[in-house]
């Protein structure tokens, strides 16, 4: 249960992920890298080293150790693989190792995590070795067949050629071979003008069950015997179960246990879950809600308001000349306060997990963003050793951000471990998810930016004050207390860094860390820090009386990667062209995850309260883009989320708990209100940049400059709907 | 207890007549295809046909239910040839996570019963299903295609 804001707790969850991840506990079956002892799939394929299993009828498979949740990494994952070992793409399948075998095998595929739009560009660089270690050793596999040197021999679409005799084989016939040799210590990467598959937009290869029912997500999973569970936490976060009156509900229909799950939840377990949720709907509970239950959306607020002042401690991000004394003496200054709500990842599929406990073994079943940590979890929970558990990963309806936690793992856990033996799925209501969120951070900005006489931007100040999503969730990364991750989109240097030079410059950081539990929702601080950063920009044009994107790239000479995006959504939307009449635009640029974005976007206001966005345009540069179908479709979807957040989202605190319950307080975008996104692709090469989440950042700004442009109002705080705008 | 028709068969369920139609089709029916997004009718990950009508399962009882034909995503298909819809969403590649597709399909296939050429308007006007991951531009796309074959 890492519900609290306790580092205490958190920090123990940290030991022991690590501990279960590293080589501590390591049952040490020392099978090394494709060694000469073959190591077979289930279905006695053989290994071509770990990352890639050769069968006789050619059909290769690919192992994918990060999760798919709908962002297409596994499609992009296996691309890089395909493309170095020079296989048949049609013939190409993926599976997921679990992260027990991972564990096994002193972590042979590396780490399984999956955010920070890090699935691809953390692990390009090792996955296409693994797949080009498969091709040498295919190839070797057959010139020791023929008694003919490797060296010439090629390979092309899973065919081998000894190119000075004309012979071929294919990997299917050579795959046994291969797997008996030693794999090369060393290989050569292709390089980037050489590659044929990597840049395709190849269909997903995750599609059709999709379309049929067919895919097995974790809420799908069914076992022999399965028992399902609902479940209600404390709505106030930091509070405890005090009591339930189970007699109330006994001989209610289906009702097999009613369950306490840790110091915190209650759960009702019965033969289907509409049975136990209709059960715990009428199983009176009393909680111990505790002193958070004073907090308020207004207490709260309050408290990060003064942290604006700069006479409270705050943490210095990123630093130039002396910002405050030039601020001081300057010829002109403009102030502006901004502010961004909590926010819920609200997936699709509301969290789930399966898990069975017998003394011997513990198993679980679900969608997780990151399969060594709900690893770690399966221990901790079952209280048994790694050989002893097992995590199967299967399809999230989403992830957002909000799978990368361990929580529901946790409980199905703790509930499982209560009946042992029979198999529990556990699934949470809508609003229970929606009680039970780790939120996008709450935070409030106040900016203040300097001119001299000649409206050049000599200073700025950027005083951000609220909540730290490291200090609740990996305190141990804090840097003497600092959250380096709250600087993301306005460092100093890095894969999210800054993009315009100003002579005097402080960022900081007043950490103030309400009793809500944050996560890692799609962006992370890049999206207010994006709205603040490029929101205050279009103010600053104004006072300086420049347009948005002139006054913008006057202060970005030397930051060419993030100019070169914010001139290609520039032109691709014809900034130095009149929009069509009653039709604004807005302009926004950031870095974030390694890529630079910038997007732009055309509206109509009508009343002042009626948005219409008619277009967006969106660039990206994430260096080098594996399957630009699948960029194209992030790029997208960020507007997406990020609008539906701008428009409808907002998670506000009452009592203590969070007062949106499902989507008719929390909406989420339809059809009707989402423009097509034109992106435009400027991959400039030599770096891998993610693409999930940097777009994210520019989606709010975009709109909200346009609806300046179009009113002459500037709106400073997230969402729309609290201030009676509405899409139109 | 309740007999449903679904995709064609019949179904004797053991549930309360009160019980979702939703929770019968993924519980007790077993077809799991259908999905469960919020429970009150908002987001349409659970819609089916009713009588040809697309309908959020989750918001409709057993006993109303009753003597309608219900089709779920997994009777769409007439026997291995796909429907038009699911095709078309394979020829565009159009799910994500995939999680809302089934409610979004259905919804579809509904629109193009009544509408085989749909505009946008009727686009807009008939497809409220929610999607988080934004797989809007490929749903338009796959519609359009749809129609214009």
């Amino acid at each position: 249960m890492n519900k609290h804001v306790s580092p205490r707790m958190n920090r123990r969850a940290f030991v022991i992920g690590s501990a279960a991840v590293g080589a501590g506990l390591a049952i040490g079956l020392d099978i090394p890298f494709g060694g000469p002892a073959v190591v077979r799939a289930a279905d006695g394929s053989p290994e071509i080293g770990a990352w890639v299993v050769v069968r006789p009828d050619d059909t290769v498979v690919i192992r994918i150790a990060r999760s798919e949740m709908g962002q297409g990494s596994l499609t992009g994952l296996a691309q890089l693989v395909a493309e170095e070992l020079e296989c048949d793409w049609t013939k190409v399948t993926t599976e997921y190792p679990t992260p027990g075998q991972s564990v096994a095998r002193k972590r042979v595929w590396g780490d399984f995590s999956t955010g920070g739009s890090r699935g691809i560009r953390s692990s390009q660089d090792y996955v296409r070795k693994g797949g080009a270690t498969a091709r040498v050793m295919l190839i070797q596999a057959a010139a020791d067949a023929w008694k003919v040197p490797a060296s010439e021999c090629t390979a092309a679409n899973s065919v081998i050629t000894h190119t000075r005799s004309g012979r071929t084989t294919t990997y299917g016939k050579v795959a046994e071979a291969a797997a008996k040799l030693t794999p090369p210590a060393d290989v050569k990467l292709k390089d980037p003008k050489d590659w044929k598959l990597i840049g395709k937009g190849v269909k997903r290869l995750d599609t059709v069950d999709k379309t049929t029912g067919a895919m097995i997500y974790g809420v799908d999973v069914k076992l022999p015997g399965m028992l399902n569970a609902a479940i209600k936490d404390c709505p106030v976060f930091g509070g405890k179960l005090k009591s339930f009156d189970e007699a109330k509900i006994a001989g209610m229909k289906g009702v097999k246990k009613v369950v306490k799950v840790g110091d915190t939840a209650v759960a009702v377990v019965a033969d289907t879950w509409w049975h136990a949720k209709t059960a715990l709907d009428a199983l009176p509970i009393v909680w111990d809600e505790g002193d958070n239950a004073k907090v308020s959306s207004a207490s709260i607020a309050k408290w990060l308001a003064e942290g604006l002042d700069d006479a409270q401690p705050a943490y210095v991000g990123n630093k130039n000349g002396d910002a405050k004394a030039a601020i001081a003496s300057a010829a002109k200054k403009v102030e502006a306060v901004y502010s961004y709500p909590y926010q819920n990842h609200a997936t699709m599929e509301p969290m789930n997990a399966t898990a069975i406990y017998t003394a011997d073994k513990c198993e679980v079943w679900c969608g997780t963003q990151n399969g060594e940590a709900a690893f770690a979890a399966v221990l901790e929970a079952s209280g048994l050793p790694a050989e002893k558990c097992d995590v199967h990963k299967v399809m999230p309806g989403g992830g957002f951000g909000r799978r990368g936690q361990t929580d529901y793992v946790r409980q199905a856990v703790m509930i499982a471990r209560q009946m042992p033996g029979t198999p529990i799925k556990l699934l949470w209501s809508r609003e229970e998810d929606m009680a039970q969120g780790r939120y996008h951070p709450i935070t409030q900005c106040k900016m203040t930016g300097a001119f001299d006489a000649n409206n050049n931007l000599i200073a700025l100040h950027y005083r951000l004050s609220g909540q730290s999503i490291l200090f609740s969730l990996r305190p141990e990364a804090l840097q003497n207390g600092m959250d380096p991750v709250a600087f993301q989109g306005v460092a100093q240097s890095g894969d999210a860094a800054f993009g315009y030079s100003v002579p005097n410059l402080l960022i900081e950081h007043a950490m103030r860390n309400p009793h809500v539990p944050p996560g890692f929702w799609r962006g992370v601080n890049v999206n207010h820090n994006a709205i603040y950063m490029e929101c205050f920009m279009d103010e600053l044009a104004q006072a300086a009386g420049q347009d948005p994107l002139e006054f913008r790239r006057k202060l970005m000479g030397n930051h060419p990667k993030h100019l070169a995006v914010l001139n290609a959504v520039a032109e691709k939307i014809g900034w130095d062209t009149p929009a069509p009449q009653g039709v604004y635009r807005g302009i926004a640029q950031v870095m974030g995850y390694g890529s630079y974005v910038a997007g732009a976007a055309e509206i109509s206001v009508t009343d002042g309260s009626k948005i219409k966005v008619h277009r967006i345009v969106a660039s990206t540069d994430p260096g080098y883009i594996v399957n630009p179908a699948q960029v194209e479709r992030q790029i997208a979807g960020s507007f997406v989320y990020g609008l539906s957040a701008l428009f409808y989202g907002g998670c506000t605190v009452k009592d203590g708990k969070i007062e949106q319950t499902n989507f008719d307080t929390y909406n989420s975008m339809r059809i009707n209100e989402m423009p097509k996104v034109e992106s435009v692709m400027v991959p400039s090469g030599g770096f891998w940049g993610g693409v999930g989440e940097p777009t994210i950042g520019v989606a709010a700004p975009a709109v909200l400059n346009a609806y300046f442009a179009a009113t002459g109002k500037r709106i400073r705080h997230v969402p729309l709907r609290d201030q009676n705008i509405t899409f139109a | 207890m309740a007999n449903l028709t679904i995709n064609g068969k019949t179904f004797t369920l053991d549930v309360e007549p009160d019980t979702p139609l939703l929770w019968a089709i993924r519980e007790n029916a077993g077809l799991t295809g259908t999905k469960y997004g919020c429970g009150i009718a908002q987001c349409g990950a659970c819609t089916v046909h009713m009588d040809g009508v697309a309908m959020r399962s989750c918001g409709v009882t057993v006993s109303e239910a009753e003597g309608k034909k219900i089709t779920t995503i997994e009777g769409l298909a007439s026997g291995d040839s796909l429907h038009k819809v699911q095709e078309a969403w394979i020829a565009q590649d159009v799910p994500q996570c995939g999680y809302c597709q089934s409610g979004m399909i259905m919804a579809v296939a509904a629109l193009l019963n009544e509408k085989p050429k749909p505009t946008d308007a009727d686009i807009d006007e008939a497809i409220t299903n929610i999607c988080r991951c934004g797989t809007f531009a490929q749903v338009r796309e796959a519609i359009h295609t749809i129609a214009s074959a």
